[in-house]
C-alpha cells in the first residue's frame, strides 16, 4: 500500500489548519473523501442526472443503471447474495430505525425479549428501546467485561428462547474492539432470535462476508467509508423483508394505489418511497470501487498497524488513560489525559492542525459504564501515518505542558 | 488562533478554584441543563429572596471553559435583581456573538471573550447563563 500516493488522491488532506499541516484524526465520524468519489458524483450531475425508475428516456435509463449498478456493488462488497437485498436509506441510522420500527413492532410482544449491549451507539440503542416500549417487550444487555469486551458465557445466558430480536455492534466506536459476530449470530439463531448488526464502524475498515455470518440484518453508512453523506444502506434477508411492512409511503414504492387501499412494489422498493439518494449512491458505489482497489484487507492491515502503534506511543505518555482492549483493536485510540477535559485537549490540538473528536460519541451509557463524561478520540484511516500518530503524541505533550503551566 | 486568548489566566484560575462549587441545603431553585452535543452538564442552585438571587451555587463536569464560565457567572449575579441578572446574560450573549462588550459589575468575564474566536466552545461558555436564565424564568412565571 503506496500511503503517499493515496494521500494525494485526497484533496482536502492538503491543507493548513491553523498554519500546521492538517493531520485528520477523526475518520471514525466522517472520513474524507478521494478525488474518484468527488468526480463521480459531479459527473452524475453533470450527465446523466434523472429520477430513476420512471422515465422512458435516455437520461432516465442512465440514472436507473447508475443507481442500480450502486447497489449491485453494496451487494458485493458485502457477499450479501441477490442486490434486492440491499436497501438504499439515509445512513446506518435510518437503517436500523427501519429493522426497529417494521420488523421489531410487528415481531415482538409482552414477554419477548430485545437484547443489545451497553457499547451501542444511541443509533443502535434507542430505536430498540423504543420499540420495547411500543411492544411491550423488554429491553436486555450482555454485560461488558472490565476490557469491554463481551464473553461467550455472558451471551449465552442473556439470550433466551424468549429473545426475538439481538442487534450488536461489529466494531465498537469507542473501544475500538471487535464483537464475535458470527458466533452471537448462531446463538440468536439456536434461540429463534433474529441477529441485527450495526456495521458503521466494521465496514469502511475490514472485509465482510454477510453470507458467512449469516446474519439478519446489516447496517451501514456511506460517509465513513470514503462516500457522501446522506447515504447508507441496510442488508435484509429477502425472506424477512418480503413479510415486513414499509415504513414510509408515497411514490417509487407502490404498485397499485386505489382510494382506499394500495400495494406495495417488491423489494427492495417498497422501503424506498420517494425519490431516491441518486448521486449519494453514485458516490458511494466509486468509494466502494476506490476500497477494493486498494483491498480491504489492505487497509485493514494498514489500520491495525496504525492503533498498535498509536497505543504503544500514546500509553508511553504521562497521566494518560487508554479505553479498550490492547489487544484486537481497529484502527481508534479512545483516551483521556488527567486533569484536561477532552474538549480543551481537542482545542489545543485543533490549534496545531490535529483533528480529533471529544464527547461521548453518540454513546452515554457507555461513558457511564467507564465512568467518564467525555472521552477524546484518534480514529485513522487508510490515509493516515505514523508520523500523523508523532503529531498526536507530541502535541499531547504540549498540551499536558500548556494546562499544568496554565493551571500549575 | 492564539491558545492564549481563549486560555486566559483569570480563565484558568476559576477552573483550578472555582467559586460557590456545591450544593445549598436551603430551600433553592435547581436548574439541571446538559450540553448534549458533548456531555457537559451543570446543576445550578439559586437561592431567591423577593426577586433577588441571593446566592448561586453550581456542580456538575465540563471542560475548563464551562466549568469556569459557571463559576464566573454565580460570583457575577449574586445579590443582582432578576432583571439585572438576566440583563447580564444577554450581554454574555453579545460577547460570545463578539460584540464589543464590557461587564462593570464583574469585570473578570471580560476574559471569556476570547471564546468568540473558537466557534465549537461557544456552547461551553453558556452552559452556565442558560440555567441561570432558565431558573429565573421559571421564578417569573411561577409568580
Amino acid at each position: 500500500m503506496n500511503i503517499n500516493a493515496i494521500r494525494e488522491q485526497f484533496p482536502i488532506l492538503h491543507q493548513d489548519i491553523n498554519g500546521h499541516p492538517l493531520v485528520y484524526l477523526d475518520s471514525a465520524a466522517s472520513s474524507q473523501k478521494p478525488r474518484s468519489v468527488i468526480d463521480a458524483v459531479n459527473r452524475y450531475y453533470e450527465l446523466d442526472n434523472a429520477n430513476v425508475h420512471r422515465g422512458v428516456h435516455t437520461l432516465g435509463s442512465r440514472a436507473t443503471d447508475a443507481y442500480e449498478g450502486a447497489r449491485e456493488k453494496v451487494a458485493k462488497l458485502l457477499n450479501a447474495g441477490a442486490p434486492e437485498q440491499i436497501i438504499f436509506t439515509r445512513g446506518t441510522t435510518t437503517a436500523l430505525n427501519l429493522v426497529a420500527s417494521s420488523y421489531a413492532r410487528s415481531n415482538c410482544g409482552e414477554g419477548d425479549e430485545i437484547v443489545i449491549t451497553p457499547m451501542e451507539h444511541h443509533s443502535n440503542l434507542i430505536p430498540w428501546q423504543q420499540a420495547a416500549k411500543a411492544t411491550g417487550a423488554t429491553l436486555k444487555y450482555i454485560p461488558m467485561q472490565p476490557d469491554g469486551t463481551i464473553s461467550l458465557e455472558d451471551i449465552e445466558k442473556t439470550i433466551t428462547p424468549q429473545t426475538k430480536v439481538v442487534s450488536v455492534t461489529y466494531v465498537s466506536n469507542v473501544l475500538g474492539l471487535i464483537n464475535p459476530i458470527k458466533e452471537i449470530t448462531q446463538i440468536a439463531h439456536r434461540n429463534g432470535a433474529i441477529m441485527v448488526v450495526d456495521g458503521a464502524q466494521s465496514t469502511p475498515h475490514m472485509k465482510i462476508d454477510l453470507q458467512d455470518l449469516d446474519v439478519d440484518f446489516y447496517a451501514f453508512s456511506g460517509h465513513k467509508m470514503c462516500g457522501p453523506t446522506g447515504i447508507g444502506a441496510l442488508y435484509g434477508k429477502k425472506s424477512l423483508l418480503n413479510k415486513m411492512e414499509p415504513i414510509e409511503y408515497g411514490g417509487e414504492m407502490i404498485d397499485f394505489v386505489d382510494l382506499y387501499e394500495s400495494t406495495w412494489k417488491e423489494i427492495p422498493y417498497r422501503f424506498e418511497g420517494g425519490t431516491p439518494i441518486i448521486a449519494g449512491a453514485v458516490g458511494l458505489g466509486a468509494a466502494i470501487d476506490f476500497l477494493q482497489e486498494i483491498g480491504l484487507d489492505e487497509i485493514d492491515r494498514h489500520e491495525r498497524q496504525l492503533a498498535a502503534y498509536a497505543y504503544e506511543k500514546l500509553s508511553s505518555l504521562d497521566g494518560i488513560t487508554l479505553y479498550g482492549p490492547k489487544q484486537n483493536r481497529v484502527g481508534l485510540v479512545t483516551f483521556n489525559l488527567e486533569d484536561v477535559h477532552p474538549h480543551d485537549v481537542a482545542t489545543v490540538l485543533d490549534s496545531k492542525g490535529i483533528a480529533i473528536r471529544a464527547g461521548h460519541h453518540c454513546c452515554q451509557p457507555l461513558m457511564r459504564w467507564l465512568n467518564v463524561s467525555a472521552t477524546a478520540r484518534a480514529s485513522f484511516y487508510l490515509y493516515n501515518t505514523e508520523d500523523d500518530i508523532d503529531r498526536l503524541a507530541d502535541a499531547l505533550l504540549q498540551t499536558k505542558e500548556f494546562f499544568g503551566h496554565a493551571i500549575g | 488562533m492564539q491558545l492564549d486568548d481563549l486560555y486566559r489566566r483569570v480563565i484558568m484560575d476559576h477552573y483550578k478554584n472555582p467559586r460557590n462549587r456545591g450544593t445549598m441545603n436551603e430551600e433553592s431553585v435547581t436548574i439541571n441543563l446538559n450540553n448534549p452535543t458533548c456531555g457537559d452538564r451543570i446543576s445550578l442552585q439559586l437561592q431567591v429572596v423577593e426577586g433577588k438571587v441571593t446566592d448561586a451555587k453550581f456542580s456538575g463536569e465540563g471542560c475548563s471553559i464551562s466549568m469556569s464560565s459557571a463559576s464566573m457567572m454565580t460570583e457575577a449575579v449574586k445579590g443582582k435583581t432578576f432583571d439585572e441578572a438576566l440583563a447580564m446574560a444577554e450581554k454574555f450573549s453579545a460577547l460570545m456573538k463578539g460584540d464589543p462588550v464590557e461587564f462593570d459589575e464583574y469585570e473578570e468575564l471580560d476574559a471569556l471573550s476570547g471564546v468568540n474566536k473558537f466557534p465549537a466552545r461557544i456552547k461551553c461558555a453558556t452552559l452556565a447563563w442558560n440555567a441561570l436564565r432558565k431558573g429565573i424564568e421559571q421564578q417569573q412565571e411561577s409568580h
